[in-house]
């Protein structure tokens, strides 16, 4: 059952992180961070319903990251769900239209080959 | 570098550091409450709710909500490809707390991917974080 819920986390967390860093550039860059500019922030990004389901993926890769910690150790869960860097960084260049310079690529590579072995 | 670029950069690296620390501290909590007796695989929506009776993991509950909206608005500047590696740098600290905080083994093997993975987010952490232009 563990990589069944590995794999639910993995692509939730993906369909939520791309529908979540579409819709917040669309919004623009938060500059104020007071409270009720914040609430009010908050009000109008709650009515755009790609977040909506960004919040709904999240909710799915939340509650079976939940399941994967009550049978796994915290030292396995974690980086086992990081193959989401990867095809994140391939969603980037191709959908989101990111420069991903070779910094990047050679960055994920490493960030990515280092997750590997911690979840040896 | 520009006063507007250092501006952003000072912002991104706050952000980072909120949105690491508090995933973090929220996964470790969370993994404490829900350890030996957290909802099992398959388990319904009560066994859910029981477990946000733990004060351990109603503590996470809230440090990851403070990571969801942190790294939202992280988000609302920063490109996904930076914010990706950047924020890798809580698998670190995951490790450094599952060991020393809640006695996990952790072998030379899950060391060596530490370092691997503080390699590649300094790789990434010196180039810009948005590389489209900015909406007005």
């Amino acid at each position: 059952m563990t990589w069944p819920l590995v794999a639910t986390i993995v692509g939730a967390t993906i369909a939520a992180d791309v529908l979540q860093s579409v819709e917040m550039k669309r919004h623009g860059e938060i500059r104020d961070f007071r409270p009720g500019t914040l609430g009010r922030a908050v009000v109008a990004l709650a009515r755009r319903w790609p977040l909506i389901l960004a919040v709904f993926f999240m909710a799915v890769s939340f509650f079976a990251f939940m399941t994967l910690l009550s049978v796994a150790d915290l030292t396995f869960a974690v980086p086992a769900t990081a193959a989401t860097y990867v095809f994140e960084t391939i969603l980037a260049r191709c959908y989101l239209k990111e420069r991903v310079t070779w910094k990047r690529w050679a960055g994920a590579a490493l960030v990515a080959g280092g997750v590997a072995m911690l979840a040896l | 570098m520009s006063a507007e670029g250092s501006r952003l950069v000072r912002k991104t690296s706050i952000a980072a550091a909120v949105v690491v620390l508090s995933n973090v501290a929220g996964n470790a909590s969370l993994s404490r409450g829900l350890r030996g007796h957290g909802p099992a695989p398959g388990a319904g929506p009560l066994a859910y709710v029981a477990a946000f009776l733990d004060p351990w993991v109603a503590a996470g509950v809230c440090l990851l909500i403070l990571w969801m909206l942190s790294r939202m608005a992280l988000l609302s500047w920063a490109d996904l490809s930076y914010v990706l590696p950047v924020t890798a740098s809580g698998y670190v600290l995951t490790a450094i707390a599952g060991h020393f905080l809640l006695g996990e083994h952790l072998s030379a093997t899950r060391w060596a991917g530490t370092v691997l993975i503080v390699a590649g987010v300094a790789l990434v952490g010196v180039t810009d974080p948005l590389t489209k232009e900015r909406k007005p």
